[in-house]
């Protein structure tokens, strides 16, 4: 009876890290409740990894080989028939994408509470509870299941860590609902624009929709430059979105996560999904002409300025810094 | 081809959002606005009848809302649908996601669009899940944060930025599509479409008219509860500098770093 249910996203023969970060928050709590915590794989994914799960407390590793990886509906058809069998009361999601996706649909499916953004999870009178931000971040908002629950959590909320040992996997045959029999994946994975490097800096010039336009960008690149070697540029979605920089320097839940020393965010609102990727930098400092931007409440050091104005003459005055 | 869009009303982005303390629910009493978000679901809405691509005869904006709710309702017809729905009952009141989105689907379903479109994440409750959640319900295929999308027939070939980069989706109508607020630049509504939003035809429906079971909405019907709210650790607040005199305002920024040895 009971247990833990975690989704594990897998792309190109690898699990996410936040898939592993879920796996282990799942099993603590899962130790905590008496029960365990068990994982499923949706596509043709390698025993080896699989059952590599095992190492971050899954007792058991399910994989259904036929469905498509990369898109919801049938992973949703996965768990709701591993729901079905086995009577699972919560299921865990690392977050992403997919995450949202998959939690959403099982939770509509199987009848269950949901919650998104999770945080944290804590175990009370024998039950699993969703601690998630709400408002901007200022308050934490605790969900109580009625009767089964889906948890998506936040990107890199919940860190990986080791206990226990690999697992034998279990393959499940699923059947196709009406709605994953209607969607396909054309391609995955799309790398847009140049192959840029950002996780290695020391120092990050990041550029939001505040910049204006694509060739202001420029503006963030001379100040890399002034800084020198190990600095770089980054980007948010919005950005990337539309054109002006390449996906490979997006910073966020769907990019990269990056803590340099120095994190300049230029004209960047400060969305969760951006401070989920940039919230370890060591130093942070922020631009912005709108003094209410949420930016500046995780930011060490705020401009209320125009970018056009204060970036070109931050630039000279490193430069002439550097240069005395 | 026929398009409903699902839209909310929230608290004005001006207001400082709190939850009432007497009963643990968002106070909704100040200023409110349409969701900001769901402009982005309109104007793709109206972009696709605008463009010609496929013939779309009709755009319903619909909402689950109190008394007054209408007014997101009005805007939405401002910035380019036909008319209008308003789910309006005591007994929706508390509906969680999954409720809701029982609830939404009812209401499309007397519809019979051919799309659905919603928001990437309304700005209040931000679970980013209704879309998914609506799908389910339908029997049809949902994609969210969709950023771009054309329909060719019975077919919308979908690009969105997922984990690992963009991925292209196919999805067979009738369909679910949660946009992404990078997807286009929501018009603003003529001063002629504002005065002509209230006079567009506007429904009001009760859940008997929609055929909802009162069980499965409300609190009561709801899976979940929230509660025990509390503060989080607060971060030692920031330096502010008001940009007045750049030349001033980089010396300092240049002094700080150098303090951090950063420089
Ligand atoms: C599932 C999901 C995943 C996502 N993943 C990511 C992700 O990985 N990374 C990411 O970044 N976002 C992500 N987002 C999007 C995120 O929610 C925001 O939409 C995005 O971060 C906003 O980018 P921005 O700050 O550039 O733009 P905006 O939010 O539009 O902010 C622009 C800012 O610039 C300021 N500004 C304008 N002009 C000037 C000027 N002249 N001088 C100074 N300041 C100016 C404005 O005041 C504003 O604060 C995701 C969203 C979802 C739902
Ligand atoms: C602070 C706060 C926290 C909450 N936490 C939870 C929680 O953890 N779990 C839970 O189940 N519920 C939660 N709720 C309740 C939840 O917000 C409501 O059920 C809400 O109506 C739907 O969720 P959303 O607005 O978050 O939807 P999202 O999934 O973020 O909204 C996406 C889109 O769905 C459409 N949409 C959403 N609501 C409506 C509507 N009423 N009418 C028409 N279209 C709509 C809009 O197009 C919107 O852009 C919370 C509410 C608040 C205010």
């Amino acid at each position: 009876m009971g247990g833990i249910l975690v989704y594990a996203l897998t792309n190109e023969g690898a699990i996410n890290k936040n898939s592993l970060g879920a796996v282990s928050a799942a099993a603590k709590a899962a130790g905590e409740l008496g029960t365990e915590a068990h994982a499923v794989v949706v596509g043709n994914v390698g025993d080896d990894v699989a059952g590599s799960l095992g190492s971050y407390g899954a007792t058991k590793v399910f994989r259904a080989k036929d469905a498509s990886e990369g898109l919801a509906a049938p992973a949703v058809d996965a768990l709701a028939k591993l729901f079905a069998d086995n009577d699972y009361d919560y299921a865990v999601f690392g977050g992403g994408l997919l995450g949202f996706e998959i939690g959403a649909g099982l939770a509509a499916r199987v009848g269950a509470g949901i919650t998104a953004e999770v945080t944290g999870l804590k175990v009370d009178g024998g039950k699993l509870v969703g601690q998630r931000p709400i408002l901007g971040d200022s308050l934490i908002s605790e969900s109580n299941y009625k009767g089964k629950g889906v948890l998506i959590g936040r990107t890199n909320a919940f860190e990986a860590t080791q206990s226990g040992s690999a697992v034998a996997v279990e393959d499940i045959t699923v059947e196709t609902s009406e709605q994953a029999s209607k969607v396909r994946l054309v391609t995955r994975g799309e790398q847009r624009g140049a192959d840029v490097n950002i996780e290695d800096a020391n120092v990050l010039i990041a550029g939001g929709r505040g910049l204006g336009a694509a060739e202001n960008f420029q503006l963030a690149e001379d100040l890399a430059s002034a800084f020198g070697d190990g600095a770089a540029v980054g980007a948010t979605r919005a950005v990337v979105d539309a054109g002006w920089f390449p996906y490979a320097g997006q910073i966020g839940q769907t990019g990269k996560t990056v803590a340099p020393k120095l994190y300049v965010a230029a004209g960047i609102s400060g969305a969760i999904q951006h401070k989920v990727g940039m919230q370890g930098s060591e130093n942070i400092i922020a631009i912005n002409k709108d003094s209410n931007a949420p930016i500046f409440e995780f930011s060490d050091l705020g401009i209320v300025g125009d970018v056009q104005k204060v970036l070109p003459a931050l630039t000279e005055a490193v430069k002439a810094k550097k240069g005395s | 081809m026929k398009i409903a869009v699902l839209v909310k009303e929230v608290p004005d982005a001006a207001v400082e959002k709190r939850i009432d303390p007497s009963t643990g629910r968002l106070d909704r009493a100040g200023e409110k606005n349409l969701n900001p978000y769901d402009q982005n679901a309109i104007e793709a809405a109206v972009q696709l009848k605008e463009g010609g691509a496929v013939p779309v005869e009709e755009i319903v904006a619909i909402t689950m809302g109190p008394e007054g709710a209408e007014r997101a309702l009005h805007k939405a017809v401002s910035l380019g649908a036909d008319r209008s729905v308003q789910l309006t009952d005591d007994a929706v009141a508390g509906s969680d996601v999954v409720a809701t989105g029982y609830a939404l689907a009812k209401l499309i379903e007397r519809e019979s669009p051919d799309l659905v479109l919603l928001g990437q994440q309304s700005d209040d409750g931000e679970s980013y899940a209704i879309g998914a959640v609506v799908g389910e319900f339908l029997g049809f295929p949902a994609l969210t944060q969709v950023s771009k999308f054309d329909v060719s027939g019975s077919t919308i070939t979908a690009e969105r930025q997922a984990e690992y980069g963009y991925d292209t989706v196919e999805v067979d109508l009738p369909a679910v599509i949660s946009v992404s607020d990078a997807i286009n630049e929501p018009r603003y509504p003529s001063l002629k479409a504002i005065m002509g939003a209230k006079k567009k035809p506007l429904e009001k429906v009760t859940i008997a008219d929609a055929g909802i079971e009162a069980d499965k909405v409300g609190a009561a019907g709801s899976k979940i509860e929230c509660g025990n709210f509390t503060e989080p650790p607060k971060k030692a607040a920031g330096e502010i500098i008001e940009d007045e005199d750049t030349a001033a305002t980089v010396e300092k920024i240049v002094a700080w770093l150098d303090e951090r040895k950063l420089i």
